[in-house]
């Protein structure tokens, strides 16, 4: 049976996954549909009913993948309880009576890279080692890039003067680099709309409101996962921050973890996933003078719910409001609208009438 | 003429409505239920209201506030729509300016507000869960086959209330269940129940909050006299209610529609439109959106619901 290789929908990061996948390897690939309502029920459906989201999310992709011909899934794991998510998929996929098979890149908690060649090469024996680095390291590359721009976009998106001018333009560049020829032709490409980017007329005021969300990956960012919380805060003209992205947990995490570490003298161990970093970054934030923090996560995310009280501790020394939002499967989407409106109104009140 | 603006509170339960002047004191209001439909309910509430008003006054401004804020706001082109939370605070600021905590217990949330020097610094409202709210305690009344009129003289009638579980409605109820077919008195069980709302909201909302004085307590169930008793048992301090505690979210909005007005007047002739609300599955791909447009004198003015940019055709 030939091998159709699938993997988890995460914002747009299926672009450059897609991307290395295909140039180093002649295996066909089946691109993970965007999460819309039927997969979350599929996934919910399938899924135990306590488990976090991104399961249930990721699960629910999966079996759309299954349904279109993939047979061959490849989960990310992670260093929370999402290490444990491809044994149990796989368990519930084999179940269903999918032929399929699973492999999950980290494990353990621990990136073991010749494990993951390893697994290539039984994916497709004519995957070259040198050609397979070079497209890794574009895709590297994409990500850091897509990240930059993303960056740039939160600062400003809430301020533009053509409705959706940010968006189009992101699109537009997104298919240019699914389509990039090499490393050189990427960063030309990165460079032409980077400063398109800077061109999109904007109408920021000097004292704007500033929010930094912080809180568990997955929720953050996928944003079918947190009912696009982002694009409500843009709505409301307010300048976003936004820490995690997939450059930051590739590349800088291990070594910022360690120095955060050091910095938080109270705490002591990592408590699993983020939540070292959603400390700091809470001081971090509070000592910027953000006007207010949201806090978001999956229902039931144990590390997110440890440093809950730690951040709203943090939060009230420095005297700027937290909001604690969980998101599950079936969250009525009128009741965060409404909850969030009246934090835009707390910390516009705050900021201007004193 | 005299400038008069109109607040408009649609909650779960029941429609509130005010009109004040231009210092903010309330000329006409009222009260009604609900029941399901918010349209017809505003709908009798604005011609109910517009008999009521003097003909000397004539309206420049209209806010919509409550969980059919977006809806009622459209239906009458409302200058100011904003959600509960601001109003409640807005209202009672105006009344009781050294305000420090608002506690509210509305029909289907409940809400803290903590201000300093007439600005919120924090709040917390119900998770998602109608547990120790008004419909929990009108639902329990009908149980009991007590009028919720009377709740309150039962529950000052009781010495010893009975101790209920107040984490979860359905918990609550099978406790209650229990106690009253174990033998206690109606009237400790009508206690218990206030109490316990009492200890849900203080363990639930306004959990980790520092509840300073002066306190006003608002929303529908602030006019049960059994709930307020035990809101100052508890917290050991003096609870203020005004007397028109159920109006304040709405009395707030019209505030704020004074604030935000753009120089229109509005006829209130709300017999003469026709609204209506067709709801729809979008098949523009798998998400299938559930979209609900609004019709009002035959032309779609909105349509909410929509994930993606896609335009609906009417």
């Amino acid at each position: 049976m030939d091998k159709v290789i699938s993997f988890p929908k995460l914002d747009n990061y299926d672009i450059p996954a897609f991307y290395v996948l295909s140039h180093i390897s002649s295996l066909k690939i089946i691109k993970p549909s965007k999460i819309t309502s039927k997969t979350i029920e599929l996934g919910s459906k399938y899924s135990p009913e306590f488990v976090c989201t991104p399961f249930k999310y990721t699960l629910g992709t999966f079996i759309e993948s299954i349904e279109k011909g993939a047979n061959t899934l490849i989960q990310f794991g992670g260093g929370c309880r999402y290490g444990y998510y491809g044994e149990l998929q796989e368990q519930i996929l084999k179940d269903l009576d999918y032929p399929i098979t699973l492999d999950s890149l980290i494990i353990g908690g621990k990136t073991d890279i010749k494990r993951i060649i390893k697994i290539m090469k039984s994916y497709d024996p004519s995957i070259k080692l040198f050609k397979s680095i070079y497209y890794t390291l574009i895709g590297i590359q994409m990500i850091k890039y897509m990240d930059r721009i993303d960056d740039y976009i939160r600062l400003n998106i809430g301020f533009e003067i053509n409705k959706d001018s940010f968006i189009n333009l992101k699109e537009e560049m997104l298919n240019d680099f699914s389509h990039a020829k090499g490393l050189i032709n990427l960063h030309r490409l990165y460079r032409k709309y980077y400063k398109r980017f800077k061109k999109i007329p904007i109408n920021k005021p000097k004292d704007c409101l500033k929010i930094g969300i912080i809180g568990e990956l997955y929720t953050l960012m996928e944003p079918s996962s947190n009912y696009e919380i982002e694009k409500d805060l843009a709505s409301h003209h307010i300048q976003i921050k936004r820490y995690t992205n997939v450059s930051y947990l590739l590349l800088k995490k291990r070594k910022l973890v360690k120095k955060y570490l050091k910095k938080l003298k109270n705490i002591k161990y990592r408590m699993g996933a983020d939540a070292v970093d959603n400390i700091y970054h809470t001081k971090e934030l509070c000592k910027k003078h953000y006007d207010g923090i949201i806090h978001i996560k999956s229902s039931f995310c144990t590390p997110e719910i440890a440093v809950m009280p730690i951040i709203n501790k943090i939060a009230k020394e420095n005297n700027v409001p937290v909001i604690f939002f969980s998101f599950d499967t079936n969250t009525s989407e009128v009741g965060i609208k409404t909850r969030l409106e009246a934090f835009y109104d707390m910390l516009e009140m705050r900021k201007y009438n004193e | 003429m005299n400038d008069a603006y109109l607040g408009i509170d649609i909650g779960s339960i029941s429609t509130k409505g005010v009109i004040i002047d231009k210092d903010n004191k309330i000329i006409t209001s009222l009260y009604i239920w609900t029941e399901g439909n918010p349209v017809k309910a505003v709908t009798k509430l604005v011609n109910k209201l517009k008999e009521q008003l003097p003909s000397n006054y004539i309206i420049k401004g209209i806010g919509t506030t409550g969980s059919a804020r977006k809806l009622i706001g459209l239906l009458l082109d409302a200058n100011v729509v904003k959600n509960e939370i601001t109003s409640h605070a807005v209202g009672t600021l105006s009344l009781y300016p050294n305000v420090k905590t608002i506690l509210e217990i509305g029909g289907q949330d409940s809400k803290i507000i903590l201000i300093n020097n007439g600005i919120i610094t924090d709040y917390a409202m119900n998770t998602l869960c109608a547990a120790g709210t008004g419909s929990f305690l009108s639902s329990q009344a009908k149980r009991l086959g007590v009028d919720i009129n009377d709740f309150s003289e039962y529950a000052l009638k009781s010495c010893n209330p009975v101790k209920i579980a107040a984490r979860c409605t359905v918990f609550a109820e099978s406790d209650l269940i229990h106690k009253a077919q174990s033998g206690y008195q109606k009237e400790d069980i009508i206690a218990g129940l206030c109490k316990s709302i009492v200890l849900n909201y203080l363990n639930n909302v306004g959990k980790g909050k520092k509840i300073m004085g002066p306190i006003v307590f608002q929303g529908g169930v602030s006019k049960n006299k059994g709930v307020v008793k035990y809101f100052k048992e508890v917290l050991k301090k003096d609870i203020i209610v005004d007397q028109n505690s159920h109006l304040l979210g709405a009395l707030g909005i019209a505030i704020l529609s004074k604030k935000y007005q753009i120089n229109k007047t509005y006829n209130l002739d709300i017999n003469s439109i026709s609204f209506e609300t067709k709801p729809m599955e979008c098949m523009g791909c798998s998400n299938n959106c559930e979209i609900l447009r609004i019709y009002k004198n035959g032309k779609m003015i909105d349509a909410w619901g929509n994930r993606c940019n896609k335009v609906i055709k009417l």
